[in-house]
């Protein structure tokens, strides 16, 4: 009811949401690409987008403008995905899928662990000292950080695909997604692959991570339901589906938005992983029928 | 019908004597004893998903936090009204008489078994038909957010928790009953562990067990057969859900305090190590997660306080080393480095000519 009744709140929450789902949009890109190319599931999706965050937080407080943090997280991000990838991640590449998931959520459990040591447990933001646009007499707000995030994480995503279309990095990539065998035959060398797209994804997420710590907040456990949003979006897109990815994000993020101003901000995270069961238990339901048919 | 071999009436020997005896032996120890018995019970209920079905679930813990505040609940809403219990933080004004607590604690407890049952019937009709890793990201999205919505309970006291009533006193004392709080926890759990694994002995070596095994290997062929596999992994949840339900209860009670995210619904502590237990001790096997729950309460009590405030970071990292470097397990090792200790008649000459065909996808 309040929806109908309150036009401008309609308007306000969809362009909150619009702009917070590109966020998640950008984040999901890494995973589609990780999962795609290596097929795991990379639970610590979420705590690479906090750390990332983490990392312009400290920029911010040293005393420099947070938007510098944005290569800088990129960068460090890229290098810790490396390391892992060097590390760990490679080990389980083409082993049961759920050990992959398991693998990777004790990285996440370790990482998240880190950030609460070093950066406390308190909830933080990096001040961007960026105005805010009215409309309507004030009605209608936007933060131009907001803005801001939001052009940059299209920005990234279009120049993920071009990468993706152009580089020949990016075609080795989808030779090794489309058949890592037959690419490994024709001369790509898949290791290698696998541990660019591994420390991309990472570098990606970062890249985001920078971005929520300047326009939301930061907090060493909240990393999950960024794994889980990307998990998401990813599905909802459909594996492989690329341009799909930011339309269900941003889409995600209307829904949140819409639903914290309907019943909660408090209920958010709950919403998040109630809505991962829906989608999950709808999938699958239209599967079933879908195989019924075919009987 | 039963019959047990030399190797596993020696291994539960060993565990009737030490449970029997750990009272006596450690009278300082009980409470982590208690959990070493809870521990084995987790890990054997997971097993039945993981390891039997593999249908890997990080959603097991969501009836554990549920048999918790239920049991809890009915504890006290048997005698005091519920909500003023936790306005007025439980055990300080609320007192219960003996009667009073004997009667609300059994109650709890099958309230406690009952209620995750119908509620795994009714949500595992729904996710278990997902497969694979879409079912393990499921369920970890179902642990987390039964948590927060126990987080939003009011009348469960909120993010803030609840207490859970205290032991009842005659004349200042504690009551003598089965040797007070501590003894009389410690035996549930004994008790509810050596249900659980005759049970689960049975249940894997009926036609149920079976079929779970058909379900691991191949789905879609045991459909094809004319296995109704849904309700056979609906069944299967059930029981998971049962014990889980009861452990969930009794371990309410000897932490005496509930909390959603890290007691009650603790994906990050418990949900994770009964994953772990099962897999370091082999997962798909009836004593494997036995194993690895000794083993890893072992580790915990040994080492954890050395680990002052690094807890989380040393869990995170020894998922990563079992899971990559031993996921076979134990029992698994085993299997492959003495098969004539399984029964297996082992032809030395063709094992050291076998060859192991690799390959990549």
């Amino acid at each position: 009811m309040i929806l109908i009744q309150a036009p401008f709140l309609n308007l306000q929450a969809l362009l909150d949401g619009i702009m917070v789902g590109a966020i998640f949009a950008l984040a999901a890109y890494g995973m589609a690409l990780v999962w795609g190319v290596m097929n795991i599931i990379n639970v610590c999706q979420g705590e690479y987008v906090i750390l990332g965050g983490y990392i312009t937080f400290a920029i911010y407080k040293a005393g420099i403008h947070p938007v510098a943090g944005l290569p800088i997280a990129f960068i460090t991000l890229f290098l810790l995905g490396y390391i892992l990838y060097r590390l760990i991640v490679f080990r389980v590449v083409d082993k049961d899928m759920f050990i992959s998931i398991l693998a990777t959520f004790g990285i996440s459990i370790t990482i998240q662990q880190v950030m609460n040591m070093i950066f406390g447990s308190q909830v933080e933001t990096a001040l961007s000292g960026f105005g805010t646009i009215f409309f309507f007499d004030g009605n209608i707000t936007i933060a131009l950080i907001k803005l801001f995030s939001f052009v940059i994480s299209v920005l990234g995503a279009i120049a993920v695909i071009i990468f993706m279309k152009t580089s020949k990095m990016g075609r080795a990539i989808r030779a090794t997604a489309q058949n890592a065998r037959a690419a490994r035959i024709l001369g790509v060398d898949t290791e290698k692959v696998y541990t660019f797209t591994y420390a991309l994804n990472a570098a990606i997420c970062g890249l985001a991570g920078s971005l929520v710590a300047m326009t939301y907040t930061l907090h060493p456990y909240i990393g999950l339901p960024y794994t889980v949003r990307s998990f998401m979006i990813v599905i909802v897109a459909g594996i492989g589906n690329i341009p799909a990815v930011l339309v269900s994000g941003l889409g995600l993020g209307a829904v949140e938005e819409f639903s914290s101003y309907l019943i909660g901000t408090e209920f958010r995270i709950a919403v998040v992983f109630i809505l991962l069961v829906l989608i999950l238990v709808y999938r699958s339901r239209k599967l079933a029928k879908k195989r019924e048919y075919l009987k | 019908m039963m019959s047990f071999d030399k190797k596993e009436t020696s291994a539960l020997t060993f565990l009737v004597l030490l449970g029997l005896l750990a009272p006596t032996l450690f009278p300082s120890y009980r409470i982590q004893f208690s959990e070493l018995w809870l521990f084995m019970v987790y890990a054997s209920t997971w097993n039945i998903q993981g390891g039997k079905m593999g249908y890997n679930t990080f959603g097991n813990i969501m009836f554990f936090g549920l048999g918790m505040y239920i049991c809890a609940s009915t504890q006290i809403a048997y005698s005091f009204p519920l909500a003023e219990w936790t306005e007025a933080g439980g055990v300080k004004t609320f007192v219960h008489t003996v009667e009073q607590y004997f009667i609300g604690l059994p109650l709890g407890l099958v309230l406690a078994a009952i209620i995750p049952t119908i509620v795994a019937a009714f949500l595992g009709y729904f996710i278990l038909g997902l497969r694979g890793h879409y079912f393990a990201i499921c369920t970890l999205g179902i642990g987390i957010a039964s948590g927060e919505l126990a987080t939003s309970m009011t009348i469960w006291g909120g993010g803030q928790g609840m207490t859970v009533p205290i032991w009842p006193k005659v004349d200042g004392q504690d009551v003598e009953f089965l040797g007070g709080s501590v003894n009389f926890f410690y035996t549930l759990s004994f008790i509810l562990f050596l249900c659980t694994y005759f049970f689960l002995r049975w249940l894997f070596s009926t036609r149920f067990g079976l079929i779970l095994t058909a379900i691991r290997d191949n789905e879609d062929k045991a459909e094809a057969m004319g296995v109704p596999t849904m309700r056979y992994k609906v069944s299967g949840w059930m029981v998971s859900a049962f014990f889980m339900g009861i452990a969930g209860a009794i371990f309410g009670n000897i932490n005496g305090y509930i909390e959603p995210t890290e007691v009650a619904f603790a994906g990050a502590t418990v949900g994770i190590y009964m994953v772990l237990m099962a897999i370091l001790g082999g997962k798909g096997t009836l004593w494997g997660p036995i194993l690895g729950a000794f083993i890893f309460q072992l580790f915990k009590e040994f080492f954890w306080t050395y680990f002052l405030g690094w807890q989380r970071v040393a869990l995170g990292l020894l998922i990563v080393l079992i899971v990559v470097f031993f996921p076979e397990g134990i029992m698994g090792w085993l299997r492959r480095e003495k098969p004539e200790w399984f029964g297996e008649i082992v032809d030395k000459k063709a094992r050291l000519a076998q060859v192991t065909i690799k390959t990549n996808d």
